[in-house]
Order: structure tokens, then C-alpha cells, then sequence
């Protein structure tokens, strides 16, 4: 049996959860397994029906007052118990901040390997391999787990897509599942979550993006960049090494820490490309990337590439823009 | 305030890929390394959380004989001392292997406080600081962006996914993943470099019979997800082919 540990925050189920489902029912299919199995933890009625009414697999429901606000010593305790009880082959989940917050102490507590942020499933049915980015995106690994059960995979976001998902013939029982959780074992104590401010700029909405990455050296040379969105009739992004230097505000990073794009047009200046970047935008319909690293991972998207100096390549651009 | 950073060292950002010849792993006489950047911005707050409640910072790493060019590069940006789990073997380790190694040689260092960076920029599991919190017995919180420590009690904030964030509080001692850009990172100065010849680098031998949770088969160069048009010629040609198609073919402008 496959578990699929959902996500789901204020109710609200997660998307990528969709996505880690499709993951699993690939595995099942490459591994011959034959049953899914979907938890959900916390206060989360309308989020289960929504996983039921999918028909997929039965949904275990973990509520306990202790699992209302998520702390990773709360999921860790009341998930380690559903895992013992349900013992699955594999533990599947999409490759979250949550999930990374919580899920290498939930199977270090069971013992059992964890292969994180796969992008595709490989190997023989006794023995699936998985493939997961290394070296920033530079190179892809073949991983095969090691040791005892189950195997724990989170699935990088954007990996499969949500509307593959094969519908069951009706919707799934739900099923409570109780857990004994000492809520003086949960060390963290978390607020409400918050917005930083309302934000000045939506990128979403935007038809074109021109994004700035390290190779633009300094934020002196940003009017190159700007030159070009302003002809392009652009707005300016950038990755977030830009950001955190303090050259572009915050809310103009792309990535999975900042906001996620899809415009007409998105051109990457100086961008290598690391997989925290490329998850904002590589829904982009066209994707243009200028980069004097032929090898940068940037050009796997790209629809358009042009290796070189964007100093030399950029007001070239501007200038042919201008033309017309 | 007694403070573990774990450090690692991994290729340099300009590093090309080459493998090994049996592609489980990469030609490592070919690399010149540096400290994960990651890494780099949680010794920077381990080092301002010195300068704010005093104590001490102790930077630990798990790794060849080589990582001890980064142990001493961060004790000239202003690290304590240094504590060296050192193994051949740990050169290509899981994210389990390290994280074992490293809890079995802070184990009796009682710290107050554990940082790391979210995650490494080689093999980038982003599990070891968790594992490793669950490995000490103690709490942890990941992705933190602002560390405040008050009477004992730490309130930390994390990131959340699309510009969400949140506040958490926990008792010492902790861990805690770092945010990179949680802080400006300082550099070592002429006179860190000179201290750092003087200060400890203490090395511990890996425990034997530590297990891998995976294994990797081989490497590869990512398949490309699209087949990209490259556009050659000096940068005027390039540039006005590229507009050229952005105009004709993609119709994006």
C-alpha cells in the first residue's frame, strides 16, 4: 500500500498535494502495488471530502486538538503512529516547506529512508529508483533506498501535473483515525501566520518579465536589465540572491519563496537556473535565457537561449527593439 | 550561549560537472570547493547571536580531510573553535550518514543552540539539520529568516511558501535551519585569518556501522524538459535574431 500524507493549511488543501497524488499513482503502477491510502491531518472536514470525492483511495482523517496549528513534534507523533498502524510500502507527499519541516524527523524516528524532492520514478518493480536533482540542478541522480521500511519520497512541486490524476469510478470512505498525541511533547509553539505587507507589485498578473540573477554583479548595472524591460514593456523580477542582497525589493523575487509566474514572455538574465527559481516560472510560455554558462540548468526551459556576455547581448536587444 | 554551526563543504559555483568513471559520483580531483553558501549565512547569525548574549561558536563539519580549508575559513570570519568528524567516506554521505556523524560528536558538547544552513548546494536532500535535531532529542524549526533568544526562550521566524511567514517559540537547547539572506554576511578579515592559525580544529573519527537511507545508482546531465533553440553570432546578431523570433515565431512581443 501507498500512503499519501495530504497538506493542508486553515482547512485549505494544498495543490501540490494533487500533484504528489499523481506521483503516487505512477509508483504504484511501476511498483506493482495495488491500494492508496490518503492521511490528512488537523482540522480539515472540507479538505477530506475533497479528497474522497476524487475516488482515489480511502482517506484516514488524524484530528486531535493538539494537530489545529502544525508544529513538527504534533505531526511527527500522530503520523508515526497511522504509518505503524497502516505499515505502507511507501510514504508519498509533495516536496513542501512543510514537508521538509517535518518529514526527516518522522523517518529518522521510524528508522526508514527518505529520498526527497524526486522528479520522476525508475528502477524494476521489486526495486523503484528514483531520479532528484543534485548539485543545483547541474546533474540528475538515480537514487535507490536503502534499509528498512517504508521508503518515504517527497515529490518536487511542478514534477507531475495535477490534471493526470485517474479519478476512482466514486468517491472514497473516509475513515477517523485516533491518536494519542502528550501535547507537552510538542516543543513549538507556532503564531498565525502573516503577510510581510500587502504587495506593491503582482507579478502574476504581469504579460512580460525580465529577472535578474548573480550575473548581473552588481546592482549598478541593474539600468541594463530595466532598459530592457521597459522596451519589452516588462516588469522587473529577479532571483533570489538579488533579493536577499537588498538590489530588488523582496517582492520581486520568483522562485518558491517569492511568487510564481506564468507570463507571455519571461527572459532570464545572468539566471543559472537552481531548481528554487525554476519551480516559479517554468510555466512561462516563452522562455528566453542569456547566460555566459553554457551548462547552466537555466537553458534547460529556455525555448530561446543565447550564450554570452547580457552586457554585450542586452543593449543590443534594446537597441533592435527600438527600431521598429 | 554555547553555539554549533554545521558547515559543509561543496564545489564552487563555477564548478563544470565531471563524473567518476563509474558515474556514482563525481570526479573530485577536478573540484575546487567552497563553503556552502547556506551554511555561510548561519555562521554569520551564530556569530551575532555571540556578539548580542556571549558565549561561544563551535563550527562542525563531517567531511575529508579537504573541509578543513572551510573549518578555518570560518574561524577567521570569527568561529571559537572547530570540531572535525573526519572520514574519506563522507565525502558522498547521505543526508542520514552526516547527520549521525555529526550528533555523535556534539553529543557531549551540550549546546544550546544548533544552526544550519536549509540545505546543501551538492547534494541537496535538506534533511541533515532535522535529522539531526531529532538524532540530539531536541526541538527544531526550518527555513528561519529571524532568530530572537530572550531569558532563555527562543522565538523564531520561519518562511513559509509565497511570501507567508510565521512565529515560533521553543525552549533551548534547539536547532535551527538558516534562511539564505537572513543576514549580510561579513568576510574574514587579515587579522581573523592570522587568529584562526591559533584556534582549535579538534578532529573526531566517524563512528563505524552508520546507515545509508539511499544509495545513488549514477548521475547523469539532466535531460532538457524542451528543446532549446540556441542563437550563435556576435551579440548584435544574436540579439536581433532572438528579437526576431520573439516577434515572428513566438509572437511574445
Amino acid at each position: 500500500m501507498i500512503l499519501v500524507i495530504a497538506e493542508q493549511r486553515g482547512g485549505e488543501l494544498n495543490r501540490a498535494t494533487w500533484e504528489a497524488l499523481v506521483a503516487a499513482q505512477q509508483l504504484a503502477k511501476r511498483a506493482g502495488v495495488s491500494s492508496m491510502t490518503v492521511a490528512i491531518a488537523g482540522d480539515a472536514a472540507a479538505a477530506a471530502q475533497e479528497l474522497a470525492a476524487a475516488g482515489v483511495g480511502e482517506v484516514l482523517t488524524v484530528a486531535h486538538p493538539a494537530l489545529v496549528s502544525y508544529a513538527p513534534d504534533g505531526y511527527v507523533a500522530a503520523l508515526a503512529q497511522v504509518i505503524q498502524l497502516q505499515s505502507p510500502r511507501f510514504v508519498v507527499l509533495a516536496h513542501t516547506y512543510q514537508a521538509r519541516d517535518f518529514v526527516p524527523a518522522l523517518a529518522t524516528r521510524l528508522n526508514a529512508p527518505l529520498i526527497t524532492d524526486a522528479t520522476a520514478i525508475a528502477g524494476a518493480a521489486d526495486a523503484p529508483t528514483f531520479m532528484r536533482p543534485m548539485f543545483q540542478g547541474k546533474l540528475a541522480a538515480e537514487v535507490k533506498p536503502v534499509g528498512g521500511g517504508p521508503c518515504f519520497v517527497t515529490f518536487q512541486i511542478g514534477a507531475f501535473r495535477a490534471d493526470q490524476l485517474q479519478r476512482g469510478g466514486g468517491p472514497s470512505t473516509i475513515t477517523p483515525i485516533a491518536v494519542t498525541i502528550d501535547a507537552s511533547a510538542i516543543r513549538q509553539a507556532p503564531e498565525e501566520p502573516f503577510q510581510e505587507a500587502a504587495r506593491a507589485v503582482d507579478l502574476s498578473q504581469a504579460a512580460r518579465i525580465v529577472a535578474v540573477g548573480r550575473g548581473i554583479k552588481s546592482k549598478e548595472q541593474l539600468p541594463v536589465a530595466e532598459a530592457l524591460a521597459k522596451a519589452l514593456g516588462a516588469e522587473i523580477a529577479a532571483s533570489r540572491p538579488i533579493c536577499d542582497s537588498g538590489w530588488l525589493p523582496m517582492e520581486r523575487q520568483i522562485g518558491s519563496s517569492g511568487q510564481t509566474v506564468a507570463p507571455k514572455l519571461y527572459v532570464a538574465l545572468g539566471i543559472s537556473g537552481a531548481i528554487q527559481h525554476l519551480v516559479g516560472m517554468k510555466g512561462s510560455r516563452t522562455i528566453v535565457a542569456i547566460n555566459k554558462d553554457a551548462d547552466a540548468p537555466i537553458f534547460e526551459v529556455a525555448d530561446y537561449g543565447i550564450v554570452g556576455d547580457l552586457f554585450e547581448i542586452v543593449p543590443a536587444m534594446v537597441a533592435e527593439l527600438e527600431k521598429a | 550561549m554555547k553555539i554549533a554551526v554545521c558547515i559543509k563543504q561543496v564545489p564552487a559555483r563555477e564548478w563544470q560537472p565531471r563524473l567518476r568513471d563509474d558515474k556514482a559520483w563525481i570526479r573530485e580531483q577536478d573540484v575546487s570547493y567552497e563553503m556552502n553558501e547556506p551554511d555561510a549565512y548561519a555562521l554569520e547569525e551564530s556569530l551575532r547571536l555571540r556578539e548580542k548574549h556571549g558565549g561561544e561558536v563551535v563550527v562542525c563539519s563531517a567531511g575529508p580531510t579537504r573541509v578543513q580549508q572551510v573549518l578555518r575559513e570560518a574561524l577567521a570570519r570569527g568561529a571559537d573553535r572547530a570540531l572535525h568528524v573526519e572520514d574519506e567516506s563522507l565525502s558522498s554521505a547521505d543526508a542520514s550518514v552526516t547527520a549521525a556523524a555529526m550528533a555523535a560528536a556534539m553529543a557531549d558538547e551540550k549546546f544550546d543552540l544548533v544552526l544550519t544552513g536549509l540545505q546543501s548546494d551538492d547534494q541537496g536532500h535538506g534533511q541533515t539539520g532535522v535529522v539531526l535535531a531529532e538524532r540530539l532529542g531536541i526541538p527544531h524549526s526550518t527555513i528561519i529568516m529571524e532568530v530572537q533568544i530572550e531569558g532563555g526562550a527562543l522565538r523564531v521566524k520561519r518562511e513559509l511558501e509565497g511570501g507567508w511567514f510565521q512565529w515560533i517559540a521553543m525552549p533551548l537547547p534547539a536547532l535551527l535551519t538558516i534562511q539564505s539572506g537572513i543576514n549580510q554576511l561579513r568576510y574574514a578579515t587579515l587579522k581573523g585569518i592570522m587568529a584562526a592559525k591559533k584556534k582549535e580544529i579538534r578532529k573526531v573519527a566517524l563512528p563505524a556501522g552508520l546507515q545509508a537511507g539511499q544509495q545513488i545508482v549514477a548521475l547523469s546531465l539532466p535531460s532538457r524538459a524542451k528543446q532549446t533553440q540556441i542563437i550563435g553570432g556576435s551579440a548584435a546578431e544574436a540579439a536581433k535574431e532572438l528579437v526576431r523570433r520573439l516577434r515572428e515565431e513566438a509572437r511574445a512581443l
